[in-house]
């Protein structure tokens, strides 16, 4: 069968890309457009190192597939510094050290930005609870939930 | 403690304070690569044919129909790689023999694990590759399979290597078992030991294998030209040992083979060893074509090494006043299909946090139908020493012995000598028993259902060879390389230590890690020893490049080697000197480096030694839910001696990492085999590993005494946090329910039916 052929916006940009039906958004993302930003981990939605926004809102790539983008709005970590000012949770995340070997953290970034976007002050808690999607296995959490925080009084100071 | 994410020193140096990463931008913002993230034009999709049964003779392997399938490009079977000979290697703190690393990667005479590789494609695309392995025949002579290591061990079981025969015991043995090896230390006279204790407690332990579960799969990306000529990319801890490797099971000359260390997503221990490495080299070889492969998550899980599960007795004993008299311990360590179980750092650490005059510790290394095992953060030594602080707990709740003051009445500390071998040079044991004992947290009320729980944790650590470079730019700013790959931030503890020798700014020094044509040899990230053994290694570089710049300023000042000293970042004039010689900053001599003498730079070969033991002491507060069994940590503080903490946060992260891992291996984390010898849970759906929402924020107390081998006083951090957990929280879940676990994991079902039979045992 023949690719389809789809058009989408990916971080603000029309783009247009061939993808099999079976191609998942994650698999676009990475060998089509060569984002590569977006890790893959386990290709079951239990990771979140694939984590992007579609329409605004959190999904794992993994789990959407290529074709259902057409004409939808794609956000991915490549798009989340502006130009060259990381994003507070970006800088927060360095200050903090919140990140080990680093490849759960483009999820963690694009994940805690959802958050901050919905909920300007959450607790620990809800920080957390949001974040139970994203695996790390290498800091224990204590320092990205700390950098979040951090990022979150960045972000409400302006 | 230093302000978090400032790029400047505290006044004394960088070394101690908490920069931000060099490599770290890259890192938030996505641009880093991976092990999945390489690829090469005309690249082909190579992909795994894997055993479905857990222990089979293959028969017979049929290619044809796959070979002839458009678009697949190679097929390669265990034809395609020579035997070899039995030769045991140091692979990490493990050992390895190419014999079995050769029919690890690729089944031989028999599959031996459900998921071990039988073989492989490479195709124009992944679809095509899919369908090819389908296309591929194999005749299975299926055969009744092991997989409990007490099952393995008894007589009559399946015998998995009919050339194995057990090594340590007398006499040698006439048939073949599944036992590779026993192995013991003694110290004292461990009979004499129990005569004298007033009580002694034995209990048997069981845990269950857990995989390293890093977050990216394992990667590579091969092409080999017409000249052999073989290049790869790879995420691993070793790119040296994956070249050696690779070179050895191919039969390649090591000059001929080039391995960049990609950035690598978590390992471990896991990353110490190949999988794909030596398939996308062979597919590639075959295809001439560039060939990469990666990892499903449940390839990761079936085929790649979790570590050990075990069973170990434990038989201690202490006088009524608290001091432990005798200690023994039997350890029974899956290896997984090939010998190579962690059973020897099991037996070498599990009494060593003590200072004991008669010890005994006895470990069998015993094959089954799972995966091969590979290192896993201290490997061997957490479950060792689970059994024996969840004794040592029993023993002051027995005495009506604070566990914090028996632990301090017994440590280990300068001048003691382990079971093992060695007499311990400066130590912090009882220093962090001592933070811990001073904490808000130990102090703190608990409530009904809710227990506290401690334990400590002692591992070696390593040292080894390394290779490091620094390289004055034209500039003035220094190009560090290293050759063991950056897996927690040990680029800024470099970048520190060099800036701080050479005097110049942390900005000015960019570190990368170089591939293996780059530097000598590199032994891998492991044993706690990249950034002990690379910072030695920076040292010895740095000492070149001021000897150089000194020697240099000699010639242009017309001054002799006493009238110069390198001070603060500049050659500069002693005494009389001073007055028609002004100091030249390391940029000063950048820019005149063509005219005296040429560049400028440093190399560190070393093999480092003194790798100073790391002890650590968890304290664990945790609630169970009596309806559920499910079990809430509440709170945890760790203390680990460090020695000296380069890069104080990254320090803390090691210790917060590896305590929440040990907390997924003492209440969740368990391989599940069916009766037939398939794993049922090869997913993070399943395979539960803890989540943020699991865990509370772990403190971390650094605690620093010195290790006087280190220029900076640094021991090894990385892999002690992962030791005490498992007891800790066992000890806690006694205390919380007056039940002692002896099981891991303490899943919510085990736990249950442990407060049921309670409840049902006080109803009779």
């Amino acid at each position: 069968m023949a690719k389809h052929h789809i058009e989408a916006t990916v971080n603000g940009d029309a783009m247009e890309f061939l993808c099999e039906t079976e191609d998942t958004l994650l698999d676009v993302l990475r060998d089509t457009l060569q984002l590569t930003g977006s890790k893959e981990g386990c290709s079951s939605g239990d990771c979140g190192a694939c984590s992007v926004m579609l329409n605004g809102r959190l999904v794992c790539s993994c789990l959407v597939l290529g074709c259902e983008v057409a004409g939808h709005r794609v956000d991915t970590i490549e798009g989340v510094a502006k130009g060259q000012a990381l994003h507070p949770l970006q800088q927060k995340f360095l200050e903090h050290a919140a990140l080990q070997c680093g490849i759960c953290t483009p999820g963690f970034i694009v994940a805690g930005k959802a958050l901050l976007e919905k909920n300007p002050n959450p607790t620990d808690t809800e920080i957390r609870y949001w974040l139970a999607g994203n695996l790390c296995r290498c800091t224990g959490y204590d320092k990205i939930v700390t950098a979040v925080k951090d990022a979150a009084v960045a972000l409400r100071k302006g | 403690m230093a302000e978090n994410g400032t790029n400047g020193t505290n006044g004394q140096g960088y070394v101690g304070t908490r920069t931000i990463r060099p490599d770290g931008v890259d890192k938030v913002t996505g641009r880093a690569r991976f092990g999945a993230d390489f690829n090469l034009a005309g690249q082909l999709i190579g992909r795994v044919l894997r055993s479905p049964h857990p222990h089979a003779r293959i028969v017979k392997i049929d290619t044809s129909k796959a070979e002839a399938l458009p678009g697949v490009k190679a097929v390669i079977t265990r034809d395609d790689f020579a035997d070899q000979s039995s030769e045991f290697i140091p692979a990490g703190e493990m050992m390895m023999n190419y014999k079995d690393v050769v029919r690890n990667v690729m089944a031989r005479e028999k599959a031996l694990y459900e998921g071990h590789a039988v073989a492989a494609v490479a195709a124009t695309s992944s679809a095509i590759a899919r369908k090819a392995l389908k296309l591929i025949d194999v005749t299975y002579e299926v055969l009744p399979h092991v997989i409990d290591v007490v099952e393995a061990m008894r007589p009559g079981a399946p015998v998995l290597h009919d050339d194995l025969f057990t090594v340590g015991v007398e006499p040698k043995p006439d048939k073949p078992s599944n036992i590779a090896k026993r192995i013991e230390i003694t110290l004292g006279d461990i009979e004499a030991g129990f005569a004298k204790a007033d009580v002694i407690i034995e209990r048997e332990f069981k845990t269950a294998p857990v995989h390293q579960g890093y977050i990216e799969p394992h990667a590579a990306l091969a092409t080999v030209s017409e000249d052999g000529s073989t290049e790869l990319w790879c995420t691993t801890q070793g790119h040296y040992i994956v070249r050696a490797h690779c070179a050895r099971l191919l039969g390649l000359d090591i000059g001929k083979v080039r391995v960049t260390a990609t950035e690598i997503g978590g390992g471990f221990g896991g990353k110490t060893v190949v999988y794909l490495e030596p398939l996308a080299i062979a597919l590639s070889r075959k295809a001439k074509r560039p060939v990469k492969m990666v990892m499903s998550r449940e390839e990761v899980f079936k085929s790649s090494g979790p570590t050990s599960g075990a069973t170990v007795r434990v038989k201690m004993g202490a006088t009524k006043d608290g001091r432990f008299v005798a200690g023994f311990a039997e350890l029974k360590y899956q290896a997984g299909a090939f010998q190579g179980s962690p059973v020897q750092p099991g037996v070498m650490c599990a009494y060593a946090p003590y200072d004991m005059e008669n010890v005994h510790v006895i470990g069998y290394d015993v094959v089954s139908n799972r995966p091969k095992v590979a290192a896993y953060r201290a490997p061997g030594a957490p479950i060792s020493e689970f059994a024996v602080e969840s004794v040592v707990d029993e023993i002051a709740k027995k005495l009506g012995l604070d566990p914090i003051e028996l632990r301090l009445m017994n440590a280990a500390h300068e001048g003691t000598k382990a079971a093992y071998g060695p007499k311990f040079g400066p130590i912090g044991l009882e220093e962090t028993l001592n933070s811990i004992k001073k904490t808000e947290h130990w102090n703190t009320p608990l409530r009904k259902w809710q227990g506290r729980g401690v334990a400590s944790g002692f591992w070696f650590n390593i040292g080894g060879e390394t290779s490091a470079s620094l390289t004055v730019n034209e500039d003035g700013t220094v190009s560090l390389m290293a050759g063991t790959p950056d897996i927690g931030g040990l680029r800024a503890s470099l970048a520190m230590v060099a800036a701080d020798e050479l005097g110049i700014p942390y900005d000015k020094v960019r570190p990368i890690i170089g591939d293996t044509g780059s530097l000598g040899f590199n032994f891998l990230t492991g044993g706690s020893r990249s950034a002990f053994s690379g910072s030695m290694a920076i040292v010895e570089a740095a000492k070149q490049i001021k000897a150089e710049l000194c020697a240099r300023a000699c010639k242009l000042w017309e001054a002799k080697p006493d009238q110069v000293e390198f001070k603060d970042g500049a050659v500069r004039p002693i005494g009389s000197l001073g007055e028609k010689a002004k100091p030249m900053t390391i940029a000063d001599f950048a820019k005149v480096a063509g005219k005296t003498g040429g560049p400028i730079g440093g190399y560190g070969r070393i093999n480092a030694q003194g790798a100073g033991p790391s002890l650590g002491t968890h304290l664990v507060d945790l609630e169970v839910d009596p309806e559920t069994g499910r079990v809430t940590i509440l709170r945890y503080t760790v203390a680990q001696d460090a020695g000296k903490a380069l890069h104080p946060a990254y320090v803390e992260g090691q210790f917060q990492g590896g305590a929440v891992q040990g907390i997924g291996w003492a209440l969740n984390e368990e391989y599940v085999y069916g009766a037939d010898g398939k794993l049922q849970n090869a997913g993070f759906l399943d395979y539960r590993m803890p989540v943020a929402s699991d865990v509370p924020m772990i403190d971390a107390i650094l605690v620093e005494v010195a290790n006087p081998k280190h220029p900076y006083g640094v021991r090894g951090v990385g892999e002690t946090p992962i030791i005490p957990p498992l007891g800790a929280i066992a000890n806690a879940m006694e205390n919380a329910t007056g039940i002692r676990f002896t099981e891991l994991p303490m899943s919510p079902p085990k736990v249950l039916k442990a407060l049921r039979e309670r409840e049902a045992a006080a109803k009779v």
